[in-house]
């Protein structure tokens, strides 16, 4: 029979629950690095044991963990980020140049063919690559000294390069998507980059239609279809059909379309998920309702689902990695919330359940479906 | 010259050490051979003390030693007798923050 693993991320440590593949009753393990923001953890496809960590701190300054044992224990790696060559500027919030300063690890993205080779996004926005299991990392410059760098401006909560896609069909070819820049691809392993952005439109920059300058949230893409893609950008829910050569609109009778995550079902790659938040001055749901919205037909027709959410005086958020979706024959799906809930579905969205209610603000959630 | 050094309570997990550490470092004691010091022995706080790129102690980091912020003191400047003899602690602080 199989297991589920989720890993999650807070604002105060990491913490495992984990389930057999009935998914009714839970361990929770944590917090691990108790005290430490962790923005995201990540298991290798390769090696299920295999979990990378990033852990940081305002005082302490970033660490990677990893663990080979499937979270129960935890090795510090490497920990230096230093851009390759000269930094450059971007543009800061006043609108002038502005050095790039290594923050912080918002994403880690481990390769799907190498149990030692690892992605991370980083804030200020650039790549960097381990191929030593994380102990040393070096930055792949060329996102970050694209030619649109030097215009891009840091979201609310930084300039970050938050989502990393890797192609299961196309070695080389990478999608990096970073708040507030927009998408990128490289089909080249990260030697160059392409703009990624037409079709989208955000009214908050001078230029709606921009080259670059797009606050994406997140991207999403089934491995089945990796050309097909999936955005929940700062407002409107996006979607390509050619890879990021262009994006149409399909958000469709959304109640909001601003949002944070997004993501695919497991088995039926034109399945999607949203969790509509209000506004982006308020970061809650619209109604005080937790509303998971589900579309079976890729974009424009949404379903609320809302059986085992709250559906009063609700007002948390949904960050934009803290959603992920297993591969059980009845797909599960798990998000978390800034309200420190993980609510978990074992039937493709239909019915939640809270699997733990009081954890720390929830920064991100990944999902192992393990064999036993 | 063998000194003590108090590590904030993340650092000491990070390094699993349970207490003050004692450490040889190198003559002339000053913050930068002390942290050089550190990072040798512990690797896995490499970083935290100060910035890998800069080499800058973190903003919110702190030293102090002898009921003295020595925090703004150069890194090269050498520390306390008191402290190079190993009599007084070298104190490594995460700053009070927060409301």
């Amino acid at each position: 029979m199989s297991r589920v693993r989720v890993l999650v991320g807070t604002r105060k440590g990491a913490f495992t629950l984990t389930a057999d593949g009935a998914r009714r009753n839970w361990t929770v393990s944590g917090p691990y690095f108790g005290g430490w923001e962790i923005f995201h953890l990540k298991a290798s496809p390769v090696d299920p044991d295999r979990i990378y960590a990033s852990q940081t701190s305002g005082w302490f300054g970033q660490i990677i963990q990893r663990s080979d044992d499937g979270g129960q224990t935890w090795t510090p790696v490497g920990n230096k980020f230093v851009y390759d060559g000269e930094t450059g500027t971007h543009t800061w919030y006043d609108g002038t140049p502005h050095p790039w300063e290594f923050k912080r690890v918002w994403h880690l993205e481990p390769s799907l063919v190498d149990r030692d080779t690892v992605y991370a996004g980083v804030e200020d926005a650039a790549l960097f690559r381990s191929t030593d299991a994380g102990a040393t990392w070096h930055e792949r410059p060329a996102l970050r000294t694209h030619r649109t760098g030097p215009s891009w401006q840091p979201g609310a909560g930084g300039l970050g390069l938050h989502t990393i896609l890797l192609d299961p069909t196309r070695d080389g070819r990478i999608y990096g998507a970073i708040s507030a820049a927009g998408v990128f691809r490289t089909d080249d392993g990260g030697e160059s980059w392409q703009v990624m952005n037409r079709g989208l439109k955000s009214n908050g920059i001078p230029n709606p239609d921009a080259e670059a300058g797009h606050c994406v949230h997140r991207i999403a893409m089934h491995r089945s279809r990796p050309e097909v893609l999936f955005m929940q950008k700062h407002w409107d829910v996006m979607r390509s059909d050619n890879a990021g050569e262009s994006w149409e609109e399909i958000s469709g009778d959304l109640p909001s379309d601003f949002g944070f995550p997004i993501d695919v079902h497991a088995h039926e790659p034109e399945t999607i998920y949203v969790v509509p938040i209000k506004s982006d001055s308020e970061h809650y749901p619209p109604d005080g309702k937790l509303r998971v919205y589900r579309s079976r037909s890729g974009g424009h027709d949404w379903e609320p689902l809302t059986v085992g959410l709250p559906q009063e005086n609700c007002y948390v958020n949904v960050l934009r990695d803290a959603m992920a979706v297993d591969t059980l024959d009845s797909c599960g799906v798990y998000f978390g919330t800034t309200g420190g809930q993980v609510y978990g579905s074992v039937d493709a969205g239909d019915h939640w359940a809270p699997i733990v209610r009081d954890l720390p603000p929830v920064l991100s959630v990944e999902v192992q479906t393990l064999a036993s | 010259m063998t000194i003590t050094v108090v590590l904030p309570a993340h650092l000491r997990t990070l390094a699993r050490v349970g207490g003050d550490i004692a450490i040889d470092v190198a003559v002339p004691v000053t913050p930068r051979a002390v942290i050089d010091a550190i990072e040798s022995r512990y690797p896995m706080l490499a970083g935290t003390i100060r910035d890998h790129a800069t080499q800058a102690r973190r903003p919110l980091v702190r030293f102090y030693a002898c009921e003295r912020d020595l925090s703004h003191e150069p890194l090269d400047a050498p520390l306390p007798d008191a402290v190079a003899d190993g009599r007084e602690p070298f104190l490594i602080v995460g700053a009070m923050a927060g409301g």
